[in-house]
């Protein structure tokens, strides 16, 4: 069951409950507050999120579709709707053809938020999510443009005055305000990318930046008569990327959430408003319109869907089956913006106003519950195509390989095609684009970032799979290990001590120094055990689970607290040497205890956020019967370990991530840490490249 | 399978009877190939072989955009190889005629919707080979190691910044990858030499390449930027 629905419910508890008491419902919602605070935030989110890919590839068959069929739809709806208005016998004879244009541009507002979320549950095939996603985002923005020329046109008093030259005049407003929005959106998005490139010291100010600078751009581009929405649109798509790579990792995720949250806020007032004025006297029954309304609604969404994607169809490679367009047509379900016009409509010029919202009401309810019900057996029952989206660097690669396949060819042949496009269009923004907008421009290839986070979540399960079977373990395990993994020396344990000793100086700060020869190690060691596989469990299963589609799936709050192991500058190369062998070896230190403060120390910091999660490691275990005790280890390696896998296990903290061709790497505090992390991947990846190497040393040998 | 001929190709293709046409496109299944596009594939065959009945490696050369792709050479190579020709012997040929040229171009089309399975299938498995065909440099039938990093090094060698170690190493987490795609959990005993056709198939099986893998060929001119 879809969210909206009980959004709606709630809002239609409360409108009872001030029904009953109050007789009247309360006028929380208007024009300013609607476009202004209501609506932003909804754009924002949606256009930042946008997973970019996908949506350029299918960029044709969405804006054909998207405008075109707002358009029809609009008047589509409105024409025939003046058609039923003329028959004497429904007594409608008063709604003239303008009211009806309007209400038909009002009651196509798309919402079909609700679909998106029952298709990433069923993980259908992209070029439909994206259909649909891109519908979601052009069609409000359009909308309220034919709304606006069509309000315009109403406020000339008397109709016979609109001539054929303000027709024209409304159909160039139109594009001037679909285009211009989206260009004003571009500069602004490109103005606020530079600026988050000098933020480096005062990263608090960036969550601001990217949300002030949105919604300046909607204001200003409102101001102006253009699209708001649309520039709000474009600004977000523009500045994610160069944000995302310059803003710190705190800052990142605030923005993430808090966009998130904003939205959220936003519609849920809108649905309970709605739910709202439901129960109240803001009705006019009219059995006609209403259910011509709903009729046409479904009708002309059929029609515009199977007119549109024929003519698309021919021009496209992969063509959308009848299936795909069956479930297109059947998520039109309309929201909060078809309420909100509504709505907004001033009574004074709009006599019939009250009628228009029931209507919009009964189709919203009829659409979100009926609908939005049925949708998802509906996607199950008609078999749609599903994608299939394995995270695996084999694809990465052959991907890659296709791709410049693909453009080689486009260049033998001579063709300009899409890749072709798209190629130039990195390239031009590699040279330039990347070099003024983004701070320290070292152009992570897409590849080498799976691979990075393909390797750490070997290592997680690496570790754990050591760590339980440890428990049980039989010595020929162990010694099995030790056959493969290279033993440090002991010059190598001496400076690694050393380094340590330098680089724990921060972490001790905050707690009394321990030592370990002299401290019980048996409840803070298997506290601080029990706590490192509550991580790496919460963490495995955000990496399982956010790979189908991972459009908009949160970051477990688990990982928040490992952001705050900073490491201080300069930190540990050799300490992260150890990586691969000490996990294999599934060593632990006694030093953990010097973990285990700082992650109690974090974790005192962090009481503010206060998540569920916090609370479960902050209280001490039971004891768990932890077998691990390693024969071979110094408190070195330990607590090495330790640090490092938690400092590995801070880069997935991003991995879910709704992007699909560039899974960038983040997770870099500073440039000195940029610096350390980048050495210690370096190390990291020479440590396995050492392993594997033995391995297929052996390989090879055996042959 | 219906072989589409208009009188216009007999026009185009200098030099041969219409029965030596015949027999050249029975063996490229063309079906899927109009005739304004193998006219403009072979105003663009001229293009480059400077109005030569057959093109050499160098002519690709001059291809001015092709230089800043990183596996320029293995598209290059694969234009060449006997293999994709469908040619029965091993190795690389010295020069492509227009036959070849439409052979290799082949392998991009996109699919028609009204295949059945079993065209699918066998347009799948063409595909897949000529993918094959541009990893197995030694002509041996296996993806090895080495040749999978030398896939991976010319993929990211037009990145600056990253070491060779980077690309060494994942290369060889995508063969540990594909060897447990293929072989399943491994002893540590095993050995998994290289990658052949039908692991290779298997590692694709989820994955449409079908649908990746086409050049849209769109009706624009020429551009003529040979020289």
């Amino acid at each position: 069951m879809p969210e909206s629905c009980l959004q709606i419910a709630v809002g239609v508890l409360v409108g009872a409950i001030i029904f009953g008491t109050d007789h009247k419902s309360p006028p929380v919602m208007n024009t300013n507050i609607y476009f202004l605070y209501l609506l932003p935030p909804i754009v924002l989110k949606e256009g930042y999120f946008m997973p970019t890919r996908p949506f350029f590839e299918n960029i044709g068959s969405i804006l054909w579709w998207s405008v075109l069929g707002a358009l029809l739809n609009a008047f589509g709806i409105g024409l025939s709707l003046y058609a039923i208005c003329q028959i004497e016998a429904f007594g409608l004879t008063d709604v003239d053809l303008l009211q009806n244009l309007l209400f038909g541009s009002m009651i196509s507002a798309v919402d079909p938020v609700a679909a998106l979320a029952v298709f990433e549950e069923a993980s259908v095939n992209e070029q439909l999510y994206m259909m649909i996603f891109g519908e979601s985002l052009l069609n409000d923005g359009i909308t309220v443009v034919l709304y606006n020329i069509f309000i315009a046109f109403s406020q000339m008093h008397r109709y016979e005055e609109i001539e054929p030259v303000d027709v024209l005049a409304g159909f160039a407003r139109f594009f001037v305000v679909g285009l211009g929005g989206v260009l004003f959106g571009i500069v602004f998005g490109f103005v606020s990318a530079f600026m988050t490139r000098f933020t480096q010291n005062i990263s608090s100010i960036e969550p601001l930046l990217v949300f002030m600078f949105s919604y300046l751009s909607y204001l200003s581009a409102e101001t102006l008569y253009i699209s708001g929405i649309l520039a709000m649109t474009a600004c977000a798509v523009t500045m994610k990327k160069y944000v995302e790579e310059n803003v710190s990792q705190n800052s990142y995720t605030t923005i993430k959430y808090f966009m998130k949250m904003l939205s959220s806020v936003s519609e849920t007032l809108i649905f309970v408003f709605m739910g709202v004025s439901t129960v109240g006297k803001n009705h006019e029954w009219n059995w006609a319109f209403v259910s011509f309304t709903l009729l046409f609604c479904l009708v002309w969404r059929a029609i515009s869907v199977f007119a549109l994607f024929y003519i698309s169809n021919k021009f496209r490679t992969y063509p959308f089956t009848v299936k795909d367009q069956l479930i297109i047509s059947y998520s039109g379900f309309r929201g909060a913006s078809s309420f909100s016009l509504a709505f907004l409509l001033h009574a004074s010029l709009f006599p019939r106003k009250k009628m228009f919202i029931t209507a919009t009401l009964v189709v919203i309810y009829f659409t979100v519950f009926i609908q939005g019900i049925t949708i998802g057996p509906l996607v199950k029952y008609l078999d749609v195509k599903k994608t299939n989206k394995k995270e695996s660097i084999n694809e990465e690669v052959h991907m890659r390989l296709m791709d410049h396949l693909k453009v080689g060819t486009e260049d033998i042949c001579g063709h300009w095609g899409h890749y072709q496009l798209r190629d130039k269009f990195k390239k031009f923004d590699n040279k330039y684009l990347k070099k003024i907008l983004i701070r320290k421009n070292e152009p992570k290839s897409s590849i080498v970032s799976l691979y990075k986070k393909l390797e750490i979540r070997q290592a997680i399960e690496m570790a754990e799979s050591g760590m339980i079977s440890s428990a049980g373990s039989t010595a020929s395990f162990q010694s099995n290990r030790n056959r493969r993994v290279h033993r440090p020396s002991p010059e190598e344990v001496e400076s690694m001590r050393d380094m340590l000793a330098h680089n724990l100086y921060q972490v001790r700060q905050r707690a009394p120094s321990y030592n370990r020869y002299t401290l019980a190690t048996e409840t803070s060691e298997k506290q601080a055990k029990e706590i490192l596989i509550r991580h790496q469990n919460s963490l495995q299963q955000s990496l399982r689970k956010g790979h189908s589609l991972p459009w908009g799936r949160p970051v477990p709050a688990s990982t928040k607290h490992l952001h705050y192991f900073s490491l201080p500058h300069g930190s540990s190369h050799p300490v992260r040497r150890k990586t691969r062998s000490d996990i294999f070896t599934g060593d632990y230190g006694s030093d953990s205890d010097h973990v285990v403060s700082a992650m109690f120390s974090s974790q005192r910091r962090l009481r503010s956020l206060e998540s569920k999660q916090q609370h479960k490691e902050i209280i001490p275990m039971a004891q768990l019967n932890r077998r691990a005790e390693p024969s071979d280890f110094t408190a070195q390696t330990g607590s090495s370990s330790k640090l490092d896998r938690s400092a590995t296990i801070r880069r997935p903290a991003l991995m879910p991530k709704p992007q699909f061709g560039t899974a960038v790497m983040r997770g870099y505090e500073s440039d000195e840490e940029e610096k350390a992390a980048a050495a210690a991947s370096r190390q990291s990846v020479k440590r396995a490249t050492e392993k594997r190497d033995v391995h297929f040393h052996k390989a090879q040998r055996r042959k | 399978m219906l072989i589409m001929v208009d009188s216009k190709y007999s026009n185009i293709v200098l030099g041969y009877n219409d029965e030596l046409i015949w027999k050249h496109l029975k063996h490229l299944c063309l079906q899927t190939v109009t005739s304004e596009q193998i006219e403009h594939l072979h105003r663009r065959f001229k293009q480059l072989s400077g109005d030569q009945p057959t093109i050499r490696k160098e002519h690709f050369d001059n291809i001015p955009d092709l230089e800043f792709n990183p596996i320029r050479s293995k598209i290059v190579h694969a234009f060449f190889d006997k293999r994709n020709l469908r040619q029965e012997s091993d190795g690389l040929a010295d020069e492509i005629n227009f036959e070849d040229f439409l052979t290799i171009m082949s392998y991009f089309r996109p699919i028609e919707m009204n295949m059945n399975e079993e065209q699918l299938d066998h347009f799948r498995k063409e595909k897949l080979k000529f993918l094959f065909h541009m990893y197995d440099s030694d002509h041996d039938g296996k993806i090895t190691l080495q040749e999978y990093r030398n896939v991976v090094e010319e993929l990211l060698s037009g990145n600056p910044h990253l070491e060779k170690e980077s690309a060494r190493s994942i290369a060889d987490g995508a063969m540990m990858e594909a060897a447990s795609i293929c072989v399943g959990q491994m002893e540590p005993d095993q050995v998994y030499e290289g990658i052949t056709f039908e692991d290779f198939l298997k590692m694709w099986q989820g994955i449409d390449i079908e649908t990746k893998m086409h050049v849209r060929f769109l009706n624009m001119e020429t551009i003529a930027q040979c020289h």
